[in-house]
C-alpha cells in the first residue's frame, strides 16, 4: 500500500497542480499593467478551478457527474465574461486611448 | 492510476501547464502571451482526457483554445497602438502581488496534501457525453436554461458596449 501510494497519481496531485496554476494566475491578475493581460490571468485561474472540479468528479463522485457539469457551467460563464470584459476594454480604450490599468482612475477621489 | 503511462502523462502535462502559464505571466510581448495561453489550454484539455472527461476536453479545446484565444488576439489588435515589444509589463506592486499569490498557492496546496480524501475506486462511465446530456435535460434543466439566457445577455451586452457611440451634440 505504501509502495503504490508514492507512485500512483491520486487526487492530491491534481489539487496541488491546480493550486500552483491558480497562484500563477493570481500573481498575473494582481501584478500586470495591461487590462487584456488581467483578463487572460483570470482565465488561467478559472482553468485551475476546472481542473479541481474534474478531478473531484473522477475520484469522489464518478457516477453523479456533478463535477463535469459544474465545469461546463464554469466554461459558459467564463466565455460570457471574456466577451463582456473585452467589450468594456474596447469601450474604455475608445475614450482614453489606453488599456493601462493605472490610467483608469475616474473613481479615485 | 498506477499505470506507468498515465503517471508519465500527468507529470508531462503538469510540466507543460505550469511552464506555459509562467511564460504567459512573464513574457513582455502580449501576442506571445496569448500564444502560450493556447498551449496552456490545450495541455489542460489533455489533463481532462487523463481524468476520463473526454467531452469536456473537446469543449475546452473548442471554447478556450479556439474562441477565447482568438477573442484575446482581437482585443490586442484593436487596442494596442504603441510598440508590441513591451506591451505586457508589471505594475509597481508586483512584489506584494507575488507574495500574496505565493501564500495563497502554498496554503491551498498544503491543505490539499493534509486532507485525507476519501476517493472511490468506481470508474467513470465510458460514455460521458450521453450521461451529461441526460442530466442536463432532466435534473439540471433550469441551470441549463439560465446559462443559455446568460449567454444571450452577454452577447447583447457585448454588442451594445463595443458599438460605436455617437456624440450627443
Amino acid at each position: 500500500m505504501i509502495n503504490s501510494l508514492s507512485l500512483s497519481i491520486g487526487i492530491t496531485h491534481f489539487l496541488v497542480l491546480s493550486s500552483l496554476l491558480f497562484g500563477i494566475g493570481l500573481f498575473g491578475a494582481l501584478a500586470k499593467r495591461n487590462a487584456v493581460m488581467v483578463l487572460i490571468c483570470i482565465e488561467l485561474m478559472l482553468n485551475a478551478v476546472n481542473i479541481n472540479l474534474v478531478a473531484f468528479n473522477k475520484f469522489v463522485t464518478p457516477l453523479a457527474f456533478i463535477g463535469q457539469i459544474w465545469a461546463i457551467f464554469v466554461i459558459t460563464v467564463a466565455a460570457a465574461e471574456v466577451g463582456v470584459g473585452l467589450a468594456i476594454i474596447i469601450a474604455i480604450y475608445r475614450n482614453r486611448l489606453s488599456v493601462e490599468l493605472d490610467d483608469f482612475d475616474w473613481l479615485k477621489w | 492510476m498506477d499505470n506507468i503511462f498515465s503517471i508519465a502523462a500527468f507529470y508531462l502535462l503538469g510540466l507543460v501547464i505550469l511552464g506555459s502559464a509562467i511564460l504567459v505571466v512573464m513574457l513582455k510581448n502580449l501576442v506571445h502571451c496569448v500564444l502560450w495561453l493556447a498551449v496552456t489550454f490545450i495541455a489542460v484539455a489533455g489533463l481532462y482526457m487523463l481524468l476520463d472527461a473526454d467531452f469536456l476536453a473537446m469543449v475546452q479545446i473548442l471554447v478556450y483554445a479556439g474562441a477565447v484565444c482568438i477573442m484575446m488576439v482581437f482585443a490586442v489588435m484593436l487596442t494596442q497602438r504603441k510598440d508590441m515589444k513591451s506591451s505586457s509589463l508589471f505594475n509597481a506592486q508586483f512584489r506584494s502581488a507575488g507574495l500574496v499569490a505565493f501564500l495563497t498557492a502554498a496554503l491551498s496546496a498544503y491543505l490539499a496534501m493534509r486532507t485525507a480524501w476519501t476517493s472511490t475506486v468506481m470508474p467513470v462511465p465510458p460514455r460521458t457525453a450521453e450521461a451529461i446530456a441526460t442530466l442536463m435535460l432532466t435534473k439540471y434543466v433550469v441551470p441549463f436554461e439560465v446559462a443559455a439566457l446568460l449567454l444571450l445577455v452577454a452577447l447583447i451586452g457585448a454588442i451594445i458596449l463595443a458599438k460605436e457611440v455617437k456624440a450627443d451634440d
